[in-house]
């Protein structure tokens, strides 16, 4: 399978044509073809990702028996490369193939296991979809455009992959179009992606004149090897990085990512675990070196290590963890955590802790679909499909059990608790900032890690403590006759009569215990604490790659981020759980703390800034500009001239027109009007007619022509 | 491979869309005919252009005209959705209002 690894992207892309083309006809509308061909997807990732561990203990093994003792970590793995010419065009050759290594095989497993959760539990979640076949068929081209970027041989590969994604995300974020808000979402991720997407063109062609390829391999190799000019590979880096920003939700481009909300449950899930926004990332850790040499990082942390990657990564973390406190809206609470989390591998990947950010990828991707499944499962059988934490939930803990502990494990993986899957990959990033002399940006990441820990315990205090809010309360005012009409309404409206909050069936909550597990003990892949660093062995590349120094694990350290974590979840639960009257309400009392809040409530005013001030100041002065240009400058010239003009006209009216041009006129006039007349009965005003006419006589000239010069 | 093969394939869809152009009512239809027509002049452009290896001219060319194509039928459908709120009909024997 190493070498073939090309197949698995492309079953997938099949799958899509196949449901498209087949889907209405077929007893589960065209679901099957997707659910099998993202499961066998899936096992022949697995067979990848065992092949590749084989290959790597291999080489590691045979590397000891070469070399001395401790020279292990320097054997050579190389990665497996595949490729076909895809098109050639001016001398210049276009491959298509995979170029397998321990970050792709890594991505590979993610983005199929999750995908494989989605597909199952869209089963159940989009049962009756009016548009359910189109549903899976966006869904199977949406994770062949993932699996196409992950397994990309070369740069233009990879834009293919880019791009199918941002097509796939506009389609299902706006997959219920019919609601106005919906389909703007949509537009607005289409477009806030497409601003960076500019910037992936650009580097990629930067990249490509400064290495004379577009081969990802050729590309490290040659930037690692320093062939190329520090002031090129900084203009390629910042490029891509714009495309990074844009498509990975950093900020400032992040606003897109909680409209995105506006998408069915599952497909959250999969833009931000496993697709979409990990693109972004994947990018980053794939073109590493360009990265490292070009925003010099690891090399100028003397001057407090301010590059730009780490820079965006950090401001991203605590802007969007602040937002996460005021949204009611759970899907929203959980997409701030995600651009949060994302901003955690940028700031890692920007401090040069190159693995522990890939790590964090894979961690994030189960529990982060953990808990966006689990959002789906409340508002599928608790909330009458409403998000909105305040109005319709609370109290769920006793109907919907399956659904509140694995939710807890997502939780307490986010906010970074062991020992699930979070806390490795979250510390290690942070340890790393420490030891590298990135000491500002370890601060930033425990302060996130506090907010985090915050912001998760409010969100599960008031989805599944307290009194359910759901169901009546909307009625209370009506008594019990409106009470009786409302719960035929409601038996009316579902089919399955869920007028009391229950659990989801198995086809829902199989997706959340598997993934829970897997929250759980993915962690231990790369446990600094117990010396376990399998997840460093198999993934980190060897060969065309800047160095990478694991600091020493403290437990020390850990404690101090563990510490922080619990704090924020004691207070949290303190400050939501009980009646601290005092507290509760301060944002209306209180006027500096009211106006933090609608500070953050308005997003800081950043969708005001696109919408109101850029887009409006762009069409907006311009406009009034081209009035005044037209007001003022050429309407005084006209008149200036018209005057002047108006003068000479009379004289050469009385002199000229009536004498001369006149007696001309009217005898041309009436020579005109007499050929006119024969004319008369072409000029029909039908343009196909017209165009008949003009094509045959070009095709009668053109004949002649062929005749003559013959 | 011959060039024929590609002429043939061209003349074929200039033909379409010749057809289209003249024959068809929907103006919308007539705009997809044009596009016909202009990708067979890019297939002829590439096809021409394989004659002379290493020179991509043709094919630049072939991407200028798509270019072009693309503004064009932006503008033709601001043009037929005018006509339609104007006329609420795009059956272009109704507009004959340049009628001499």
């Amino acid at each position: 399978m190493l070498n073939h690894a090309w197949i698995i992207p492309l079953i997938p892309a099949v799958s899509f044509f196949l449901i498209i083309g087949l889907g209405k006809k077929m007893p589960m509308k065209g679901s099957e073809i997707g659910l099998v061909s993202i499961f066998t997807s899936l096992v022949l990732a697995l067979i990848t990702a065992v092949q590749w561990i084989n290959h790597t203990n291999a080489a590691v093994t045979g590397g000891e028996a070469g070399a001395s003792d401790g020279a292990a970590h320097e054997a050579i793995v190389k990665p497996v490369i595949k490729v076909f010419t895809w098109w050639q065009s001016g001398g210049v050759k276009f491959g298509w193939g995979s170029h397998i290594d321990g970050l792709a095989v890594a991505l590979l497993v993610v983005v199929t296991i999750i995908s494989s959760c989605v597909h199952v539990f869209s089963l159940e979640y989009l049962r009756g979809d009016r548009r359910y076949t189109h549903y899976f068929a966006a869904l199977s081209l949406f994770t062949a455009g993932m699996l196409n970027l992950v397994v990309a041989e070369n740069t233009i590969q990879l834009l293919l992959g880019w791009e199918i994604m941002g097509l796939c995300s506009f389609m299902l974020i706006g997959h219920w179009w019919e609601e106005e808000a919906n389909s703007r979402a949509a537009l607005k991720a289409f477009f806030t992606t497409r601003t960076g997407d500019i910037g992936l063109l650009v580097g990629i062609s930067i990249v490509y004149f400064a290495t004379k390829s577009f081969s990802i391999e050729t590309i490290n190799q040659t930037v690692t090897d320093g062939k190329v000019s520090h002031l090129v590979i900084l203009m390629g880096a910042i490029a891509l990085f714009i495309a990074v920003i844009g498509k990975s939700g950093q900020f400032p481009l992040h606003t897109w990512l909680p409209d995105a909300m506006a998408g069915p449950t599952p497909v959250s899930a999969l833009i931000h675990a496993a697709t979409m926004v990990v693109a972004g990332v994947y990018l980053v850790a794939r073109l590493y070196p360009v990265f490292v040499s070009g925003f010099s990082i690891g090399t100028n942390v003397t001057i407090g290590g301010l590059n730009p990657m780490a820079l965006i990564g950090g401001i991203t973390i605590v802007i969007a963890a602040g937002l996460a406190f005021v949204q009611n809206d759970i899907k929203k609470v959980l997409a701030y955590s995600t651009v949060s989390q994302l901003g955690y591998m940028i700031m890692g990947l920007g401090v040069g802790a190159w693995t522990p950010a890939v790590f964090h990828i894979f961690t994030h991707a189960f529990f982060k679909a953990l808990l966006f499944l689990g959002a789906g499962s409340i508002a599928h059988s608790g909330s009458h499909h409403s998000f909105d934490m305040k109005e319709s939930m609370g109290g769920l803990r006793k109907y919907m059990p399956i659904t509140f502990w694995t939710f807890i494990v997502g939780t307490l993986a986010l906010s970074g608790i062991f020992p699930f899957a979070g806390f490795f990959s979250k510390d290690e990033i942070l340890a790393f900032a420490g030891h590298h002399g990135y000491h500002s940006f370890m601060y930033i990441g425990l302060v996130g890690a506090f907010m985090t820990a915050a912001y998760m315990t409010r969100c599960v205090w008031l989805t599944f403590f307290g009194e359910y809010r759901g169901g009546h309360a909307a009625h209370d005012d009506h008594h019990t006759v409106a009470l009786v009409a409302h719960d035929a309404d409601v038996h009316a409206d579902h089919h399955d009569a869920h007028a009391e909050p229950h659990e989801s069936p198995w086809l829902i909550t199989g997706p959340l215990i598997l993934l829970a597990v897997l929250a759980t003990v993915v962690g231990f892949l790369n446990a600094a604490p117990f010396k376990i660093e399998k997840f460093t062995e198999w993934v980190q590349p060897r060969i065309a790659f800047p160095e990478i120094s694991v600091p020493d694990f403290s437990w020390l350290e850990a404690g101090e981020s563990l510490a922080i974590a619990m704090a924020g979840i004691l207070i949290a639960a303190a400050l939501w759980s009980k009646d601290l009257g005092r507290l509760r309400g301060l944002t209306k009392r209180n006027k500096l703390a009211h106006a933090g809040y609608t500070f953050l409530w308005n997003k800081y005013y950043l969708d005001h800034l696109y919408e109101g001030i850029i887009v409006a100041g762009i069409t907006g002065p311009i406009a009034r500009g081209a009035y005044w240009i037209n007001q003022k400058l050429i309407d005084g010239t006209v008149n200036g001239v018209g005057i002047g003009a108006r003068e000479a006209g009379k004289w050469v009216y009385k002199n000229i027109d009536q004498k001369i041009v006149d007696g001309a006129v009217n005898g041309a006039g009436m020579a005109a009007s007499e050929t006119g007349g024969l004319l008369r009965g072409l000029q029909t005003g039908k343009v196909q007619q017209y165009g008949a006419l003009l094509f045959g006589s070009s095709a009668i000239i053109g004949l002649i022509f062929v005749i003559v010069i013959k | 491979m011959p060039i024929n093969a590609f002429l043939l394939l061209a003349a074929f869809l200039f033909c379409t869309g010749l057809y289209g152009v003249l024959a068809r009512r929907n103006a919308v239809l007539v705009l997809m005919s044009v596009e016909l027509i202009l990708n067979a002049v890019n297939i002829n452009l590439v096809a021409f252009g394989t004659r002379f290896q290493g020179d991509v001219t043709g094919q630049v060319f072939a991407l200028f005209v798509i270019a072009i194509a693309a503004a064009e039928v932006g503008v033709g459908l601001a043009i037929v959705l005018l006509i339609h709120r104007n006329k609420s009909s795009i059956n272009v024997d109704e507009l004959d209002s340049m009628k001499g």
